[in-house]
C-alpha cells in the first residue's frame, strides 16, 4: 500500500476531512516503502524493509490545535484518528502563534526526475547483489569493506479545509561504504546519492574508497597550524553527521537572526541581510526543479517550494522562516529548502591539485559539532584519506586533523571552487580554502 | 531528495550520531489519556509470540525471538510564558529476529496478530535465506538458558504519565518565569516521559515482561546583550534518568553543592528546576562579561555531569565490541581500544581509574532486567585499577574474543528495528578515600572547573577529543577566583585518563546520561546513564575557542 497514486490519496484525505467538526483541519498522507542492506568485515551484518503509510491530522479550533496519527485505514480507525485530534484540539493551550492555513496554493509541476521507477522497484536480491559487489572487489585486493545502502520511495499527499492540496513522489538511494586495509593503516570512503538507482554502480564507489585506502598507508605527522586544504565535497556535507556547508544553510533562520541569537544578527538589534559576509563568488540557491536533485515543489506546511537564492556574490540575499515569523516580523514568508546548490566552476579535484603549490587535501570531516553559535565556529576531525600535497602532486598521505573553523571564515578564504558534485542532496563543489584552522593531530586511522 | 523530506513532513526523527537534542517521538500522536490504557495481556502476548516462533521454525529458522512492543512517549515543550507543543504519542508492534542458515533475519509488523507476526517470521527468514548466499562465517550465539516466564519493572514511585499535564506544564513555565524575572533574554523547557512496555520471546524457552521508564526535564536559558551583540546560553543541569515523576519532587538530601565560589549546585536522584533555572539565569548574564581564558595546560576539575559525556565518548564507545571489531566502521568508525591493544597491558588510564559497565544500576536510563536477547543483565568490569579488563558484547560476539557468555548489553529502539550491541551504563567508580570537591580544589594551583556538556567531539578511533562546558571557573592558588568564557580542552583519551589525579568519594557520585544516543545504520538511538564523581586531571591542554567575523 506504500506507494498511493495521487487520485487514491486524496480520495482517502477528502473522505477524513469529510469526518471533521473542526474550525479548520489539514490531513496529511506520508507513505514510504524501501530497504536496506549494512556490511561490515566484508559480510551482511544486518538488512530491513520498511514499508508504511501513515495518516495525520491537525484540528484546530479557534487558536487551539491538535494532532493525531494513525496508520491503519478502516473506516473506524479514520473516525478515530480525526476524533482524536479534537479531542486533543480542545484540551490544548491557545498558541500566541497561531497562523489560519493556507488555502490553495499553485505549486510547480515536479520534475520528472525525482521519482524513478528504477529505485522504487529495487529488490532485496539487488541490494544483496549491489552488496555482494563491494565485498567481492575487496577481497579481491585483500581489503576489508564496510557500508550501508538504503533506498526509499515515498510519497507525501495534503489536504485542508481551507482548500489546499498537493501531492508528490520521490525515490532516493544512498550509499556509502568505508574501506580498510587489513593491518587497519588505511581507510577511504565514498559516498553517493541519488533519485534514480539506475545511475548506482556499488563497485564503483568501492573502488575509489579502495584507492583512498591503499593511497592512505603510511600516513606522516605534520605539525597542526594554518594550511591551505582542498575540500572534496564530502567534506562538506554529510548523510550522517553535522557539516560545516549544512551548519551555514541551517543558520538562515529569520526568527534567531531576529532574535539575537545567531550570527546573522546585528549589533543593537535586526538581522544582517543584505549584507556581503562572503567572497564574492559564493552563491548558493535551491531549486525543487533541478534535474540533478528535484526536491518537493512543497514545504511541510503547504508553503510553495521555489527557486529561491540564498547568497549571491557573499551577500546574504534571503532567510527562511516559519509564517508565523513572517507575518510577525513583515517579512517574506519563505520555506526551508528540500536541498540546496553552492555554485562552482568546471576543475576537478585533480585540477584543483594540480593548481596547489603546498596544501592538504581532504576526504571527509567527521563529528562536526558546534562550539561558538555567536561566530558559527565548529570542531571536528578529517578521516578516512588526508594528503599533502606539494608542487601540484599529492605528495604522501598525513595523519589525521582536529580542525577548529567557521564556514564563515572558510568562506572568505576561498582560493578556488570546483565543479559541483551530488552529495546528501545538494550540490556542493570542491573548495579550496588557504588558513584553515588545524589544532591538533589524531591518531586515528 | 534527501530523507530528511521524509522525516520532516511525517514527524519521525532520524537518529543521528549522538546529538543532545531532542529525541524524536516516534510512533502514532493519541491523547494523553491513551498513555494509561494497560498493556496488552501477557497470555496473549505469549500467544502471539508463539505464533512467530512456531512459524519461524517452520520456515527453516534454527533460532527465533519475537520482541512485541508498545513503546509510550509524551514531550512537552515551552518557550517564555507559552506551550509550544504537547505530543503523546504510541506505537505497538512486533519484529521478529532469525537464524536462518546460519545468518540473521529480521522484518517487523504493526499488524499485531498470530497471522501478522508468523507473516513477519516467515519474511525475516527469507531475508536470511537471501543474504546467506553471499555469507561465508555463520553467526555462532552464546548459549542462554530459557528463563521460562519471568517479569521486570522500573521501579518508580509516580507514573509521570498518571501527572496531570496542567502539573507539568506549570512546573515547566514555572521555570521559564523563573529565568524570565531574573534577565533571561529567551528561556526554553522541555519535559520527556518515555515509558517502553516489552514483551520478549525466544526459542530458548524465555518470555520476558518488562515495564521501563525514563523521564528527563530539560531547559535552555539565553542571555543576549544588545549593544554588542552578544549572546550566550547555559542549559540545564538536570540528568535525564530511569525514574518515575518523583525525579521532579526536589529533595536536600539530594543536592551537591559546588565548590566555594562556584555558585553551582548538583542533583542526585531528585532535580530541582525552579533552583537550577535561577541559578542559570545568574551564571549565563556572567558567561556575558565572563574573561577569556588563556590557552595553555591547566589542571582540571570535572564535574560528574560534565565528566560523564568524557567517559561516554573516550570510555563507553571505545569498548563497544562490535566496534572494536570494525562493525562500525562505516559510521561513526572503529577503536584503538583493539584485541591487539590490550594484549599489550598498556595503562588505559591511571591506578584510580575503575569503570564498570552496569546494567542494572538503580535509577539509571540502562537498568533493566534482560537485554533485548532475553539475556540477564549485570554488572562487569571494563577498566580496572587503569587496565582495560574487558568489552561491552552480545550473544553473536562472545564467541569472536574467546568467551561463551554475553554481558546482556543488546537493544533495539524500538519493535521496528533490530536489536544490536549497545552501551550499557558506564560509570567511573568513585574515590576510596574521603574527598570533598573543596577540598580537591584547595590543592590545585592553576586549574579550571568545568560543569555540564557543552560541545563535544572525538575522532572515528576515539583517540583525540574536544569537550566544551556550561559553565566554567579559575582556579587559582586553591581558589576559585571567577568565571571563564571561550574553554575547550582537547585530549588524547590515553594521555587523558592516565592524567586522572584524584577522584572525590562516593557523597559526591552522581548521574549524568544521554537519552539519544546514536550509533548503526540505519541509526538507532539508546539512553545510557554514566556515574561518577567530581575527578581531577592534571595538564590537560586547553584553547581558546574566541573568534572575529567580519
Amino acid at each position: 500500500m506504500a506507494i498511493l497514486s495521487k487520485e487514491e490519496a486524496q480520495a482517502i484525505l477528502t473522505k477524513v476531512l469529510s469526518y471533521s467538526k473542526a474550525d479548520e483541519c489539514e490531513v496529511t498522507l506520508n507513505g514510504r516503502t524501501g530497504g536496506n542492506v549494512r556490511s561490515a568485515r566484508n559480510a551482511i551484518s544486518t538488512a530491513g524493509a520498511v514499508d508504511n503509510v501513515s495518516l495525520a491530522v491537525e484540528s484546530r479550533f479557534g487558536k487551539r490545535s491538535g494532532v493525531a496519527t494513525c496508520n491503519e485505514f478502516d473506516e473506524a480507525t479514520l473516525r478515530r484518528c480525526v476524533q482524536r485530534a479534537e479531542e486533543i484540539a480542545r484540551l490544548a493551550p491557545e498558541s500566541p502563534e497561531y497562523v489560519p492555513y493556507l488555502g490553495a496554493q499553485k505549486y510547480l509541476a515536479p520534475s520528472p526526475a525525482a521519482f524513478a521507477a528504477a529505485t522504487a522497484n529495487i529488490t532485496p536480491d539487488y541490494r544483496a547483489q549491489q552488496t555482494a559487489a563491494s565485498m567481492k572487489l575487496c577481497e579481491q585486493k585483500k581489503l576489508s569493506s564496510a557500508g550501508f545502502l538504503n533506498d526509499e520511495a515515498g510519497f507525501i499527499a495534503k489536504r485542508n479545509s481551507k482548500g489546499l492540496e498537493a501531492y508528490q513522489q520521490i525515490t532516493n538511494l544512498e550509499y556509502s561504504v568505508t574501506v580498510r586495509t587489513p593491518d587497519g593503516t588505511g581507510s577511504g570512503y565514498a559516498t553517493a546519492d541519488y533519485n534514480d538507482a539506475s545511475k548506482f554502480d556499488a563497485a564503483r564507489l568501492t573502488q575509489i574508497a579502495a584507492d583512498k585506502a591503499a593511497a592512505s598507508v603510511g600516513a606522516k605527522a605534520i605539525e597542526p597550524g594554518k594550511y591551505t586544504v582542498i575540500l572534496e565535497p564530502a567534506a562538506l556535507v554529510a548523510n550522517t553527521d553535522a557539516s560545516l556547508l549544512a551548519a551555514l544553510m541551517n543558520a538562515l533562520d529569520a526568527r534567531n537572526a531576529d532574535e539575537g541569537r545567531s550570527f546573522l544578527s546585528k549589533k543593537g538589534g535586526g538581522n544582517r541581510k543584505g549584507e556581503k559576509l562572503f567572497d564574492e563568488r559564493v552563491t548558493i540557491y535551491s531549486d525543487p526543479l533541478n534535474a540533478e536533485i528535484p526536491t518537493l515543489t512543497f514545504s511541510g506546511d503547504g508553503r510553495p517550494q521555489q527557486k529561491m537564492t540564498w547568497i549571491e556574490k557573499g551577500v546574504v540575499k534571503n532567510l527562511y522562516t516559519t509564517r508565523f515569523w513572517a507575518q510577525k516580523a513583515g517579512i517574506p514568508d519563505i520555506p526551508r529548502p528540500g536541498g540546496w546548490i553552492m555554485e562552482g566552476g568546471t576543475q576537478s579535484v585533480q585540477d584543483m591539485i594540480k593548481g596547489t603549490e603546498k596544501g592538504i587535501l581532504v576526504t571527509r570531516l567527521w563529528y562536526i559539532r558546534p562550539v561558538d553559535p555567536q561566530t558559527l565556529l565548529y570542531t571536528g576531525l578529517t578521516r578516512d584519506g588526508t594528503f599533502y600535497i606539494e608542487n601540484g602532486k599529492i605528495k604522501h598521505p598525513v595523519k589525521n586533523f582536529r580542525f577548529n573553523e567557521s564556514p564563515i571564515i572558510m568562506l572568505n578564504n576561498l582560493e578556488a571552487i570546483g565543479k559541483p558534485q551530488r552529495v546528501g542532496g545538494n550540490l556542493v563543489p570542491p573548495l579550496k580554502i588557504r588558513d584553515f584552522t588545524f589544532t591538533s593531530l589524531s591518531d586515528a586511522v | 531528495m534527501k530523507r530528511r523530506d521524509f522525516v520532516g513532513l511525517s514527524g519521525l526523527a532520524a537518529g543521528a550520531l549522538f546529538l543532545p537534542s531532542f529525541p524524536g517521538l516516534g510512533g502514532n500522536l493519541v491523547t494523553p489519556e491513551q498513555l494509561l490504557i494497560p498493556a496488552a495481556d501477557v497470555a496473549l502476548k505469549k500467544r502471539l509470540a508463539d505464533a512467530a516462533l512456531n512459524a519461524a521454525k517452520s520456515a527453516g529458522a534454527s533460532y527465533a525471538d519475537v520482541r512485541i512492543g508498545r513503546s509510550l512517549n509524551q514531550g512537552i515543550f515551552t518557550r517564555e510564558k507559552q506551550v509550544q507543543n504537547i505530543q503523546s504519542t504510541e506505537s505497538y508492534g512486533a519484529g521478529v529476529r532469525v537464524l536462518a542458515n546460519g545468518t540473521w533475519g529480521f522484518a517487523s509488523t504493526n499488524t499485531v496478530s498470530e497471522a501478522g507476526l508468523a507473516k513477519a517470521a516467515q519474511l525475516a527468514v527469507q531475508i536470511a535465506k537471501a543474504n546467506s548466499k553471499v555469507q561465508k562465517e555463520q553467526v555462532k550465539l552464546a548459549p542462554v538458558k530459557g528463563h521460562g516466564e519471568v517479569s521486570w519493572k522500573t521501579p518508580i514511585q509516580q507514573n509521570a504519565f498518571e501527572v496531570p499535564i496542567a502539573q507539568k506544564v506549570e512546573l515547566l513555565l514555572g521555570a521559564n518565569a523563573k529565568a524570565m524575572d531574573n534577565g533571561a533574554s529567551f528561556v526554553n523547557s522541555a519535559l520527556f516521559q518515555v515509558n517502553e512496555q516489552k514483551y520478549f520471546a525466544s526459542t530458548d524457552g524465555s518470555y520476558i515482561d518488562q515495564d521501563i521508564h525514563r523521564i528527563w526535564p530539560t531547559f535552555s536559558v539565553t542571555a543576549i546583550d544588545r549593544a554588542s551583540g552578544k549572546f550566550r546560553s547555559r542549559q540545564a543541569l538536570s540528568a535525564p534518568m530511569g525514574m518515575g515523576y518523583e525525579y521532579l519532587t526536589p529533595k536536600a538530601a539530594d543536592k551537591v553543592a559546588g565548590p566555594a565560589g562556584s555558585d553551582l549546585v548538583g542533583y542526585k536522584n531528585s532535580y530541582d528546576i525552579l533552583e537550577d533555572a535561577t541559578a542559570a539565569t545568574k551564571q549565563v548574564k556572567q558567561k556575558l562579561t565572563a574573561k577569556s581564558v588563556t590557552p595553555g595546560k591547566y589542571d582540571l576539575v570535572l564535574d560528574p555531569h560534565h565528566l560523564g559525556l568524557t567517559i561516554h565518548e573516550s570510555v563507553g564507545h571505545p569498548t563497544e565490541l562490535d566496534r572494536v571489531l570494525g562493525y562500525e566502521a562505516n559510521y561513526a568508525g572503529t577503536s584503538f581500544a583493539t584485541l591487539e591493544w590490550r594484549a599489550k597491558k598498556q595503562p588505559y588510564g591511571s591506578k584510580l581509574v575503575n569503570i564498570v559497565a552496569d546494567k542494572q544500576q538503580a535509577n539509571s536510563l540502562g537498568a533493566v532486567g534482560f537485554d533485548d536477547e532475553g539475556v540477564k543483565t549485570k554488572k562487569w568490569d571494563l577498566i580496572k585499577e587503569g587496565m582495560l579488563i574487558d568489552y561491552q558484547k552480545i550473544r553473536d560476539q562472545a564467541a569472536m574474543v574467546g568467551q561463551n557468555e554475553s554481558d546482556g548489553c543488546c537493544y533495539a529502539q524500538s519493535w521496528a528495528d533490530v536489536q544490536f550491541q549497545r552501551m550499557p551504563n558506564v560509570s567511573l567508580q568513585p574515590g576510596k578515600t574521603k574527598l570533598s570537591v573543596d577540598d580537591m580544589v584547595k590543592g590545585v594551583d592553576k586549574g579550571i572547573y568545568i560543569a555540564g556538556h557543552g560541545s563535544f567531539s572525538i575522532d572515528q578511533q576515539r583517540y583525540n577529543s574536544q569537550f566544551g562546558g556550561q559553565v566554567f571557573y579559575e582556579i587559582n592558588k586553591g581558589k576559585i577566583t571567577g568565571m571563564l568564557e571561550d574553554v575547550a580542552y582537547q585530549t588524547n583519551t590515553l594521555e587523558f585518563w592516565n592524567s586522572c589525579a584524584a577522584i572525590c568519594d562516593e557523597s559526591d557520585y552522581r548521574f549524568s546520561g544521554f537519552f539519544n544516543d546514536g550509533k548503526g545504520q540505519p541509526s538507532q538511538s539508546s539512553a545510557v546513564s554514566h556515574g561518577s564523581s567530581t575527578t581531577r586531571f592534571n595538564g590537560v591542554n586547553v584553547i581558546n575557542t574566541a573568534r572575529k567575523i567580519g
